[in-house]
């Protein structure tokens, strides 16, 4: 006695063709696997061994596999086009495994060697299999549903009874209903063969198809996109233009002709946050509020309110506040009096509070006591909320009793080595520190309004108040329209392939030994799904209406008693 | 402090009565639940072993009745269908469920069913409180995410015995571990009502995020199927090859439907919910899209999904792979539930990204 189990002969979900000859053929579109043969001789055969290999399910199976696993690492490993700090600091923390890492490109593993050999391989495995199944597909809709295999009681749904009506008769009610259910249907011999739920197929060449669609979109993307940041203080304003920017990224195909023109002024940022409770502190909303023109030359003002989720889209670009901070008023007087410097100067910030620091640079105009042309700078330590005693954090985000503490340096800021600088860092290399009346380092907290005094007539710097500052991320990324279009595609061709059943129907009418019709239908779907036979037991029912059963002795009746019997629809009245 | 806060906080509290009462409701239910597998074992089954061992030539006869005669009188009924296991797979009768035919376990399984609808909806009750005292969805940290994935499972479980599915079988594995998962929220997880911050606010985070938990529900629905089959199914292989089960394996698996339909099943349950976690992923880049400034960026997160997605791609290709079905199927199928139970657990936890505001 043979075991079956399981993972038996049949292919693609289909009854043995053994058992069912070609009725049960091409009810999918799935290339069935044959383990390939050793190949033949020559380069030819063995590019066409590859390429069955390649677009064989398995094959395709396991190249799923790999890529699922060959995702983990990145996700478990610092990715530096993520987080390049961290990068840093575990290359620091572990050489050895860092070189390593490096040699495997597990620091970017979604643009490694490997990574994208896998997915290269993947969809061209996948276009390999879509061609053929395509074409596979027109040709069983140019064609006719198979006609009936001899023996319909080895199919998986049967049922049959004995009518007085003519074989014909039959046939041509059984076409009619069959027709009347949109199945595709015609008469083949003694028996009526139907077909329905192709949009199972088309359903499933659509999911695939949107895949590669989608990833089209993503390189195209990746080609074309632009990135990149802008600090603005309220009241000023960007442009769209490459010279505007803080800094830039963009794809290796990108043009600056590119750039959307656009221009927009920040005129007010409002964060608000929570101000009591366990997350005293967590800010609730953040939104800047704009004005905006679309063009070159900065025509026609409109107003936008751009929050943390909602960015502004002008054409292509979009425009998205990704951090905001705090710029200090302050104006610099030389030791005449005369202003040589009045701006806000955005600080960074440094934790949760905004505690922030930056440096003020004053890099021409001035002249220090004596006449001589010196460069001026500040250190510059902010707290929104300071409470006394807590001098180095600001106690909370919002400005409630802000702070300005400053330490005044003098001399020669080196700007002009050629070495780029930041704007909050500053180098004092070539400066010296302005001395207290003890000779320490002179520091001092401002409270807006107040002014603090340069010794021996050095001049002064006045802390006039505090504006807000907003950080911009303008990004163009063409293409994800398509990848949008491609992703919704992959959902509606998935539930339809997923769905939707792909089943045939078969009734044979033929005269029986004694003269008296014999009905037999059968159906057959591409996975054992219930609603195979509760849909022949429906046609059935109908059917049987037309057809009335005839009375007489009714010998095929086994003995067996076979409790899969479900009843008919309807046929329990 | 102001009277709103102050609402929100007794609606905070009457929240957490409510899954402390509904925790001891489902308690109630699982006890019952084992009253209806204790009695149900008093009765013989033994159909699966009776299928698999009996006279093959007998079954190889073809199908069975198809006209019968209607009670004396000469009228016939309606054309029967007869139903036939593909070739190749196994033809074995479902088993009749946990109470095994026994009346009183039968009784005790209805109680235990009804305890599972009462405590469903205190609990529902208990994610509504939250949610209404924190005046937003119920999911912005791991506790509230924790209340609604077990309330909503449980939904899926009602719902499935609602639509008449043969799921009862179900209830006992499926209470237990929503016990194990309500434990865990008020216990480790537990974190006091309060508002989101700025980048969880947003209409794709509630589009996102509900069918995240609605996907998680189904798919544990599919695994705790699938563990069942791989038993069951060893079991079968076990029978048909003459091994001789222990009592306890034949009592309890004697009950189980058969491994083809706890298989089907779970594929059912598996490709139904597959368009729909196709759809949260792409809700989720939609999301990110507006929240951070690109789709997709290959954060921890979004690279489990990712990983989550393709390993149910793959269970949904191993099926239609011969050689694959079955077993290995179902390995696949609980290696991807695992890899969304990583997502969900795993990467919170052992792995920074920027979605670990969520809030352990
Ligand atoms: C990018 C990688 C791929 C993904 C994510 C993917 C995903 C899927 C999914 C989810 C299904 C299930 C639909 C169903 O069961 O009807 C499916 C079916 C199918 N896939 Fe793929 N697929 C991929 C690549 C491929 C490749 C490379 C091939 C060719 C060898 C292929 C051939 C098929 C076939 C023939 C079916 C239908 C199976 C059936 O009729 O049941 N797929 N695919």
């Amino acid at each position: 006695m043979s075991k079956t189990t399981p993972d038996a002969p049949a292919e693609s979900g289909a009854p043995d063709d053994q058992d069912l000859g070609a009725a049960g053929s091409q009810l999918s579109t799935a290339p069935t696997d044959t383990l390939a043969s050793v190949p033949g001789l020559g380069v030819i055969g063995w590019a066409r061994w590859f390429w069955r290999q390649l677009t064989s399910m398995r094959v395709a199976l396991l190249l799923l596999l790999l890529l699922a696993l060959g995702a983990i690492p990145g996700s478990l490993i610092p990715q530096s086009g993520s987080d390049e700090t961290k990068v840093a600091e575990f290359r620091a923390a572990h050489e050895t495994l860092a070189q390593l890492y490096d040699r495997l490109g597990l620091f970017h593993v979604y643009s490694s060697v490997w990574f994208s050999a896998i997915y290269i391989l993947l969809f061209v495995s996948l276009i390999g299999c879509i061609v053929p199944r395509t074409w596979q597909f027109v040709g069983q809709l140019r064609g006719r549903p198979p006609g009936a295999p001899k023996r319909l009681t080895r199919l998986p749904a049967y049922t049959t009874w004995r009518t007085d009506a003519e074989p014909e008769q039959v046939r041509e009610a059984a076409l009619a209903l069959l027709k009347k259910r949109r199945f595709r249907a015609h008469l083949a011999g003694d028996a009526v063969a139907a077909e329905k739920g192709y949009l199972r197929e088309i359903g499933n060449l659509a999911f695939h198809i949107a895949l590669i669609v989608m990833l089209v979109a993503f390189a195209w993307g990746q080609l074309f996109k632009t990135e990149g940041n802008k600090l603005v203080v309220e009241g000023d304003g960007f442009s769209n233009t490459l010279t505007q920017y803080d800094d830039f990224k963009s794809g290796t195909l990108f043009s600056t002709d590119d750039l959307t023109p656009f221009s927009f002024s920040l005129k007010d940022f409002t964060g608000t946050y929570e101000t009591s409770g366990p997350n005293k502190g967590t800010p609730r909303t953040y939104q800047a509020a704009l004005t905006y023109s679309v063009g070159a030359y900065g025509k026609g003002k409109k107003k936008s309110v751009v929050k943390v989720n909602h960015p502004l889209e002008i054409g292509e670009s979009k425009v998205y506040l990704t951090a905001h901070g705090y710029a200090p008023v302050v104006t610099v007087r030389d030791g005449k009096g005369d202003i040589v410097y009045s701006d806000a100067v955005p600080l960074l910030p440094l934790d949760s509070n905004v505690t922030s620091s930056g440096v003020v640079k004053v890099l021409d105009g001035y002249r220090n006591a004596k006449g001589v042309g010196e460069q001026l700078a500040f250190q510059a330590f902010f707290l929104p909320s300071y409470v006394k005693g807590m001098e180095t954090a600001s106690t909370f985000p919002a400005l409630r009793n802000p702070v300005l503490n400053l330490a005044p340096y003098h001399g020669d800021l080196g700007v002009n080595s050629g070495i780029p600088q930041s704007v909050y860092q500053l180098d004092t290399t070539h400066m010296k520190e302005f001395k207290d009346s003890k000779g320490l380092q002179l520091r001092s907290n401002l409270k807006p309004g107040d002014t603090m005094t340069l010794p021996d007539g050095a001049g002064s710097i006045t802390y006039e108040g505090t504006k807000e500052w907003a950080n911009f991320q303008i990004t163009q990324q063409p293409g994800s329209d398509w990848a949008l279009v491609g992703s919704f595609g992959a959902i509606f061709g998935l539930a339809a392939s997923l769905f939707i059943q792909r089943r045939r129907v078969w009734v044979r009418a033929t005269r029986g030994a004694d003269g008296v019709t014999v009905v037999e239908m059968a159906g057959l779907g591409r996975s054992e799904s219930a609603k195979v036979p509760e849909e022949l037991g429906d046609l059935a029912g109908i059917l049987y209406d037309q057809a009335p059963g005839a009375s007489g002795p009714e010998n095929d009746s086994a003995t067996s008693p076979d409790p899969h019997v479900v009843p008919a629809e309807g046929a329990e009245k | 402090m102001t009277l709103a806060a102050a609402t929100n906080e007794n609606l905070a509290s009457i929240s957490n009565t409510l899954i402390y009462s509904a925790m001891a409701v489902y308690t109630l239910a699982f006890f019952a639940y084992i009253a209806e597998w204790l009695f149900g074992s008093r009765s013989k089954v033994g159909r699966t072993a009776a299928a698999l061992t009996a006279d093959a030539r007998a079954r190889a006869a073809g199908p069975a009745v198809t006209v019968k005669k209607n009670g004396g009188t000469a009228v016939l009924e309606r054309p029967k269908v007869v139903v036939r296991a593909t070739a190749g797979a196994r033809d074995v009768p479902d088993g009749p469920g946990a109470h095994g035919g026994d009346e009183q376990g039968d009784m005790y399984g209805r109680i235990a069913v009804s305890l599972t609808a009462l405590a469903f909806l205190v609990e529902l009750g208990g994610v509504i409180a939250r949610a209404a005292s924190v005046e937003r969805a119920p999911w912005g940290n791991m506790y509230e995410f924790n209340i609604t994935f077990s309330t909503v499972a449980v939904g899926v479980y009602l719902t499935l015995l609602a639509l008449k599915k043969n799921v009862r079988w179900l209830g006992l594995f499926l209470i237990t571990s929503v016990l194990l998962d309500l434990g865990l929220a008020v216990t480790v997880l537990y974190t006091a009502s309060d508002q989101l911050v700025p980048a969880l606010h947003s209409y794709w985070l509630y589009i996102h995020v509900s069918t995240a938990i609605l996907c998680g529900a189904v798919f544990y629905v599919g695994a705790v199927t699938t563990i069942l089959y791989l038993f069951k199914d060893s079991y079968e292989n076990k029978l048909a090859t003459g091994g001789k089960p222990g009592a306890f394996a034949n009592s309890v698996m004697d009950r189980l439907p058969a491994s083809a339909s706890l298989d089907k099943f779970a594929y059912r349950v598996n490709a139904a919910v597959f368009p729909l976690w196709t759809f949260t992923i792409i809700a989720g880049a939609i999301w990110a899209g507006d929240a951070w400034g690109r789709y997709w960026g290959w954060d921890p997160k979004e690279t489990w999904a990712f990983i989550t997605w393709v390993a149910y791609a793959c269970y949904l290709h191993a099926r239609a792979t011969a050689g694959w079905k079955g077993r290995k199927a179902a390995y696949l199928a609980l290696i991807a539930f695992g890899c969304w139970l990583f997502n969900y657990y795993g990467v919170n936890i052992f792995v920074s990204g920027k979605h670990s505001y969520a809030g352990v």
